[in-house]
């Protein structure tokens, strides 16, 4: 495949400058002009299936291998939540299939407690890493960045190829530790040693947790690769008139996420790298006087406490890499199905930076009962608790976008409506247990799960949902079954409000998370009977989202095919391309852009597209704007 | 068989809602684009404001159902000020959280699409902007302030008169050192770990420290209305110990020993009689997953008077006399048996839920 389609970093001279791609690098003509115009251009192309789907460097393309890859991995993560809430519902009774299906994991009908942490460690893992990093970024910043920008591509396809692939063979791995004889790693998603470092402590933290490791380790490559292309075609690569203050939100918020992932992925990589040097070189970065299995090791001098350090660096921006780009969806999302500007625009930009940089300033509150110095927990809360500040901005501004608004409760904007509320659910448990001394009692309880699953896990999903309705027509040229979206709507927020609200109360009256059976504990056994009601909705919640499955494949091939260029009349550039764009996006030349992406409703005209010039009046206004008040 | 039924029926029910939907599309073609989502707009108008109804009596109809399984009322000094700190945390919370979510809905209700009605052009308003930063900002300032006063008041220095145990975690086990007349702990090394020689803490024993140092597993002693500082730490991977009666918790590190000090207020029979549940017993749990077997990590907690304690102690063989006696195998039987009882039931029981 070509560079062509791009422009060198080289020739962009002066970073800073607008920059209009000159034709003769860029645009594919419709009539065949030389030999890299053709490919451009979906329908008179003699591209291999190979090139076109598979080794793909369209943006485009790569999007869609992201989000399907990532589709795939959300049905197995969930898939392994709702075998594990059955041993967690339904202590008691055996399921001779479970023994038919999963064989050694399962010897009577019930999980063998490794298995049952094997199942913990991947859920945590997969959703986490692969569907909310991966699957997210990987499909929105490589679909929205040069269609929203004015882009042909991003600034290196080739790379952006890569960075995919990269995560493929990470998913091989990480998919093949499951048929290990020892069990995939079950020591966590956090994996902390020595727990992850001892195969004597646990057996999966053998074969399993290497293969886990080198997943991880391909993952967070992966990342980087992604990550580096993201920033630079922001950067870079916008189009003439697209200012960074005229960027959409999900750019902003994609630009936030890449530097997040950058600066934090290369700490934690370290940190496992460290960790395999420990299990196999006999190092003792984490080891210090243990005794397991009957023997005392040999290392002395590690501390455990320094992985923590290392991994929770990445930790915690890794929930706002989660849930930014979800933010700038939901943001734009919102605004356009109000039909109404973002509410506080300059705010959300300043809360992105504001949390982008608190985001590396707070990771220790995961740590305040290792026993760390309570002066330097002290500085945690205040920063932790201060981050609460932009996440409020923006929650307020998503309300302020639909006051007065004349809001198309589309399933997209429904989808955003649960995020805020999800959002809000969990983000306000975030000020309890980010002060310290609460978090003595509730730290590492149900109450931590209740918080995280709402704030990130499901406000995540519900943005990344959002997504996917609103840019499907984008993506794929065919409409998603409206019908099926309510449905798929209506059960994952009831659902998910009925999961994770009652388990608040579990957590406050202690009740430990990652156990495989309460039965034994006076204290925790009286909970019974709410987990099983838990687990009978995960269940139901779980079977939704195969309708939601349904839908996106179906519609793939057998959807309404779209007829709109701009379905959602939205203002953004993508919505200027072809309802099939081809690899370079514009037939032509790229748009230019004369205004941010909100007028809507300005001057009574329901929405006025960034590359609309600005009326004689409108420019008139500006001039008055910039030039200095009269004294 | 009803396995079998159970899954029928899921698909069938999914074909006919595909189906249904299918249909529904058909229908939205028929009636025109602009009508049918107007329509649809109505409905999920409504059904937001049913969310918000029914959310919030939810939410009051979990609160009634499970209140009554919180835990009872703080057992410790610190616990009391912890739980304090809960309420108004939560009462702030709970004030921004109805606030929010009821605009939310209610605005997603009141302001769905109609025709006719047309959006307020309205990027920003600084004043509000500024004043609900500020007042963000201010809230979360208050609870700082108080929370950190009380954080340090928690992990300051324990008191003078605070008793000393040490607790180790192990795969999957407690072990409570108590430090005998002499208030001291003696000398230990990781490499003099040896649970055949009765020795399982690796007590140095030649230092005299250590030997009236009384060993306990799974079952800790404390004295109400008496600080009591644990000494913590692992002997392989990271456990914690979780205190919910008392609202504590502090990892168990390998290598690296940790500290909590807290004051206990309510004995086990005292509980017992607040609660009314004779089988009320205070546990402590694993809270840091350390394995296959973390959930059975579970130390029962006794807390007594001093006198009490002190009967307890008395009557305890060190560990020391306990590893002496191993030696000399004529006596061992005895002391075996003396070390046993409710520890060893315990243990049992915790094989027990395990072998599940």
């Amino acid at each position: 495949m070509s560079n062509e389609t791009n422009l060198p970093a080289g020739e962009a001279g002066n970073p800073h400058q607008e920059i209009t791609q000159p034709q003769s690098v860029a645009v594919p003509m419709p009539a065949g002009h030389g030999a890299h115009v053709a490919e451009g251009h979906g329908i008179h192309h003699h591209e291999p299936f190979i090139t076109k789907y598979i080794f793909s460097q369209d943006h485009k393309i790569i999007s869609k291998q992201f989000l399907i890859t990532g589709i795939i991995w959300a049905f197995i993560g969930g898939l392994f939540s709702v075998l594990f809430r059955l041993q967690l519902g339904f202590p008691n009774d055996h399921f001779m299939w479970l023994h038919t299906v999963f064989g050694n994991w399962a010897p009577n009908g019930q999980f063998t407690p490794e298995a049952y942490y094997g199942l913990v460690t991947m859920h945590g893992t997969i959703m986490l890493f692969f569907v909310l990093t991966a699957g997210m970024s990987g499909t929105f910043a490589n679909l929205l960045i040069p269609l929203q920008l004015g882009a042909r591509d991003m600034a290196s396809p080739f790379m952006n190829m890569l960075s995919y692939w990269i995560f493929f063979i990470a998913s091989i791995i990480m998919f093949s530790s499951l048929f290990v004889s020892t069990g995939p790693f079950a020591g966590g998603w956090t994996a902390y040693p020595p727990l992850s470092a001892l195969k004597e402590a646990s057996p999966g933290s053998g074969t399993g947790g290497d293969l886990w490791l080198i997943a991880v380790f391909f993952f967070f490559v992966s990342q980087i690769f992604a990550g580096i292309n993201y920033i630079s075609t922001i950067l870079n690569m916008r189009t003439k008139g697209m200012s960074m203050s005229r960027m959409p939100l999900t750019i902003w918020g994609l630009l936030v996420t890449a530097i997040l992932g950058l600066l934090s992925f290369p700490v934690v990589i370290t940190g496992l790298v460290l960790l395999f040097f420990d299990k196999h070189l006999g190092t003792s970065f984490y080891l210090n006087s243990i005794y397991v299995s009957g023997h005392a090791l040999p290392n002395v001098g590690g501390s455990p406490i320094l992985y923590q350090h290392l991994f929770w660096f990445m930790g915690h921006p890794e929930v706002y890499i989660v849930i930014l780009p979800a933010m700038g969806i939901a943001s734009e999302v919102l605004s356009i199905n109000s039909r109404k500007p973002i509410f506080g625009y300059r705010g959300m930009v300043t809360a992105f930076f504001a949390i982008c940089i608190l985001a590396f300033l707070v990771w220790a509150h995961h740590m305040f009962v290792t026993g760390m110095n309570p002066y330097l927990g002290a500085f945690f809360v205040l920063l932790t608790l201060l981050i609460a500040v932009p996440s409020a901005i923006k929650v307020f501004n998503w309300i302020g976008t639909m006051w007065k608004g004349n809001i198309h409760l589309s399933v997209p904007c429904l989808f955003v409506i649960g995020f805020v509320s999800t959002f809000i659910s969990g983000g306000l448990t975030g000020i309890w247990m980010g002060n310290s001394a609460i978090d003595l009692d509730i730290h590492d309880t149900y109450f931590i799960i209740a918080h995280f699953h709402l704030v990130m896990g499901v406000a995540s999903i519900l943005g990344m949902c959002a997504g996917v309705y609103h840019w499907f027509p984008k993506m794929f040229g065919r409409k998603m079954n409206n019908t099926l979206g309510y449905i798929h709507f209506w059960i994952t927020l009831v659902g998910a409000y009925l999961i994770f609200w009652p388990m608040h109360y579990e957590g406050l009256a202690g009740m430990p998370r990652r156990y495989y059976d309460y039965a034994a504990w006076h204290t925790f056994a009286p909970f019974q009977g709410l987990n099983t009601f838990i687990s009978i909705v995960a269940i139901v919640v779980f079977i939704t989202q195969i309708l939601f499955l349904f839908n996106f494949f179906y519609s793939i091939f057998k959807g309404r095919k779209e007829t709109d260029p701009n379905p959602w009349k939205a203002n953004t550039l993508e919505w200027t391309t072809p309802i099939h764009p081809g690899h370079g996006n514009w037939v032509g030349e790229i748009p230019e852009v004369y205004r941010w992406p909100y007028d809507y409703g300005k001057n009574g005209i329901d929405f006025i597209p960034q590359n609309v010039p600005l009326t004689p009046e409108e420019e008139m206004e500006v001039i008055k704007e910039t030039q200095p008040q009269p004294a | 068989m009803t396995d079998l039924l159970i899954v029928i029926t899921v698909v069938l029910i999914l074909i006919i809602i595909v189906q249904i939907s299918k249909a529904s599309e058909y229908v939205s073609i028929l009636k025109g684009k602009e009508k049918a989502e107007q329509q649809s707009d109505k409905v999920n108008a409504w059904l937001l404001m049913a969310f918000l109804i029914l959310g919030l009596i939810g939410i009051y109809i979990c609160h009634e159902l499970l209140k009554g399984k919180l835990l009872p009322v703080a057992a410790s000094v610190q616990g009391a000020a912890i739980d304090h700190m809960i309420i108004y945390t939560g009462i702030i919370t709970a004030v921004v959280f109805f606030l929010t979510e009821i605009m939310l809905f209610y605005f997603g209700f009141r302001y769905h699409n109609k025709p006719g009605r047309k959006a307020k052009y309205l990027p920003d308003n600084d004043p509000l902007e500024i004043t609900w930063t500020a007042i963000t900002a201010l809230v979360l300032l208050i609870l700082i302030v108080f929370g950190l006063k009380e954080w340090f008041k928690i992990t300051g220095p324990a008191p003078k008169n605070a008793m000393v145990v040490e607790v180790t975690g192990k795969q999957f086990e407690w072990m409570f050192r108590y430090p005998g007349k002499d208030d001291v702990l003696g000398r230990k090394d990781f490499k003099l770990i040896d649970p055949a020689k009765d020795n399982p803490l690796g007590q140095d024993w030649s230092d005299p420290a250590n030997h009236d140092d009384v060993v306990s597993h799974n079952v800790l002693h404390l004295v109400v209305d008496r600080p009591v500082r644990l000494l913590i730490n692992s002997q392989d991977v990271i456990h914690d110990v979780g205190l919910p009666y008392f609202r504590m918790k502090m990892d168990a590190v390998p290598g690296t020993p940790t500290t909590l000090w807290f004051t206990p207020t309510i004995t086990t029979a005292e509980m017992i009689k607040k609660t009314g549940d004779p089988d009320f017993v205070y546990e402590l749990a694993c809270d840091q997953l350390c394995g296959e077997g973390h959930f059975t990590m579970r130390a029962t907690i006794i807390v007594e008077t001093q006198q009490q304690f002190d009967q307890w102690e008395a009557g305890q063989k060190s560990q020391y006399q306990l590893a002496m006696a191993d030696l000399n195998p004529s006596i061992s039987d005895t002391t075996k048996a003396a070390d046993g009882g409710l520890p060893a039931a315990d243990s049992s029981k915790a094989k027990v839920a395990f072998a599940k």
